[in-house]
């Protein structure tokens, strides 16, 4: 059995309080009128220039006070937006990497693979973050439903009254329905987790091979409803931020980003566990297999974006390409900087077969490999809802870390729950003398 | 001086890796193993050296990017930069995209049939190549071990054989 050490439960804790400080500061220190963002861009240019004449906002000719106003607005809506997306790109993170981990799970149950079963209460323990993860997020479209935020723009119901594309979506875009189908995907999967992981927990009292022939069709099932309400929850969480673009791939390109950053996951958290003495079956032939995952899901990934970038950018489309123009042009360097820490830099190092037996090696391209899908998910959601005022700042890192010590809090707080290895299991055997 | 090998069949391939295993520990050094098909762990077991083929593969890659690079570099940008449908062309960077998927079809074709190449080399194989084999039993079912032997130790290495379950043992005169 493990106990969460009382290490990684404040460390955690102080992650939450930190994040939550800062988050909450973030909010605060957003503007609340209009009026507060003329006088920041006033006394942002007049710094520019040495000069205090912030107050001077109603000097300029009638003409540019009207651009001035439009311009500060659209500015006040964005930074107003900043927290919000802040905090909903790590929820979505680290709730689909959970996902992720119990999709990884799932496959593993329904492929009858040999190597993996004494990791399976690793995945099990990641997949926890199933419920609170669904929880916030879901809080969060709720609150982005009370029109508490612009996320969505076609939540609005100004913007669609003004606009003939989204009114053309409402049938399938519209608040209600948006909600309910968002209930179906969290319900669906969080139903399905509980169900095999309690079947996985009966069977440590003894070998039962009707559970085992229970959860392997569960699972089965499972990947059948992940993958359409995964698609499904990719146009909805994410393509529908920009309402106006739409793309066939995306949720496959959602999907390759979900499943590497599992992957991911699960070795470095074995590798912390094993690391502290716990999981005495797990030999460096299993983080091998791991770190192949990790290689080929990065590579796949790579593809994926490379696929959905070259066709949009050889067409050339107008109501394509605007996607990807504004992404060039406000964050050309996180936009660039995806690619090599998603495929270029795993790749290299990742190719090597005996690196994916040293430990530290896997960590590091773990720690590239999260970092760069966490700016993946960045780059998709900030476009649509904070345009060119992003920054990666306080908003951001506090959310970061107040979602990630949720996740290591309740992750941990599972793995203590059961035998950190299955006790039974038809591959049990097979996968504890797995070699490679 | 080894003017003389031993021919030793067994019918089984772990007996052939508890033979090798005893062989080794006693430091006589095995020529050759025949085999009908790939048995695992026998090159661990032999103590042969790992194959470097795969690095061979990596740097023929980068070979096929580079020799895709500066072919399009040179015919769509350097040699004559038309406007085919709007494209730009001015440098090579900017028209990438579209010359990705050749760059990665000229990675993977370099990669895999030098390295092919390569294999045939390394292991001297080729059409009309005369065949090696000793004795033709072992592409079908036999697994024949080859060790150099002298006068002053072929009756030991004979008896370690005989004891590790050879089922044959032939003295043969070294061409």
């Amino acid at each position: 059995m493990y106990t969460m050490s009382s290490k990684i439960k404040s460390f955690s804790l102080i992650l939450i309080v930190v994040g939550a400080i800062g988050l909450a500061y973030s909010f605060i220190d957003a503007p609340s009128s209009v009026e507060e963002v003329k006088e920041m861009l006033h006394s942002d240019g007049a710094s520019h220039e040495g000069e205090s004449v912030a107050m001077e906002a109603n000097s300029s000719s009638s003409s540019d006070a009207h651009g001035d106003d439009e311009h500060a607005e659209h500015i006040y809506h964005q930074l107003q937006n900043k927290p919000w997306a802040a905090i909903y790109v790590p929820a979505l993170f680290l709730f689909l990497i959970s996902l992720g981990v119990f999709v990884f799970y799932a496959l593993q149950n329904a492929s009858q693979a040999g190597w993996s079963p004494v990791l399976f209460r690793v995945m099990e323990g990641i997949s926890s973050y199933l419920v609170p993860g669904g929880i916030i997020v879901y809080l969060l479209l709720i609150l982005s439903s009370l029109h508490l935020n612009h996320l969505f723009v076609w939540m609005d119901p100004e913007v669609v009254a003004h606009d003939e594309i989204i009114q053309n979506k409402v049938a399938y875009l519209n608040t209600p329905f948006f909600l309910i189908r968002a209930f179906i995907y969290l319900a669906g999967w969080i139903l399905f987790s509980k169900l095999i992981i309690k079947n996985s927990r009966k069977m440590d009292e003894g070998f039962d091979l009707r559970l085992h022939k229970r959860n392997f069709k569960l699972s089965a099932g499972f990947l059948v409803f992940f993958i359409v309400t995964e698609s499904m929850m990719s146009w909805d969480w994410i393509m529908s931020i920009d309402t106006h673009w739409f793309s066939t791939l995306f949720g496959w390109f959602v999907l390759a980003s979900i499943l590497v950053s599992a992957v991911t996951t699960i070795a470095i958290v074995t590798i912390y566990l094993k690391g502290k003495g716990y999981l005495e079956h797990v030999n460096n032939s299993h983080i091998h297999d791991l770190g192949k995952f990790m290689m080929g899901f990065s590579i796949f990934w790579a593809y994926l974006w490379f696929s959905q970038f070259l066709l949009i950018w050889y067409s050339n489309i107008p109501e394509e390409v605007t996607y990807y123009a504004q992404r060039l042009e406000d964050y050309p360097v996180l936009f660039f900087s995806t690619v090599i820490l998603n495929w270029v830099l795993p790749m290299l190092i990742l190719i090597n077969s005996d690196f994916k037996r040293i430990n530290w090696i896997i960590v590091f391209a773990g720690v590239i490999i999260l970092l760069g899908h966490y700016l993946n998910f960045f780059v998709m959601i900030m476009p649509g809802t904070v345009g060119e005022s992003w920054t990666i700042g306080i908003p951001e890192i506090s959310s970061i870390l107040l979602i990630l010590g949720v996740f290591i809090f309740t992750v941990f707080k599972a793995l203590a729950k059961a035998p950190l290895t299955v006790q039974h299991g038809a591959f049990l055997e097979e996968s504890k003398h797995f070699h490679y | 001086m080894a003017s003389k090998s031993l021919h030793a069949i067994f019918t089984d391939d772990d007996i052939l890796m508890q033979a090798v295993k005893a062989l080794r520990e006693k430091k006589y050094s095995i020529k050759e193993v025949f085999c009908p098909f790939p048995v695992h762990g026998l090159d661990k077991a032999m103590g042969l050296s790992h194959t470097r083929l795969a690095i061979t593969s990596f740097l023929y890659g980068l070979v096929g990017l580079a020799v895709a690079t500066w072919m399009m570099d040179f015919i769509m940008i350097e040699d004559w930069p038309q406007n085919i449908g709007g494209k730009p062309s001015f440098s090579y960077i900017e028209n990438m995209p579209a010359f990705v998927p050749i760059m990665f079809e000229m990675t993977v074709f370099f990669a895999a049939h030098l390295m092919v190449i390569t294999f045939y080399m390394r292991s001297k194989l080729w059409p009309f190549k005369k065949s090696e084999n000793p004795d033709v039993r072992t592409t079908d079912d036999k697994f024949l071990m080859e060790i150099s032997v002298n006068e002053n130790n072929v009756q030991a290495i004979a008896e370690v054989l005989h004891e590790n379950g050879a089922s044959e043992i032939k003295l043969i005169d070294n061409k």
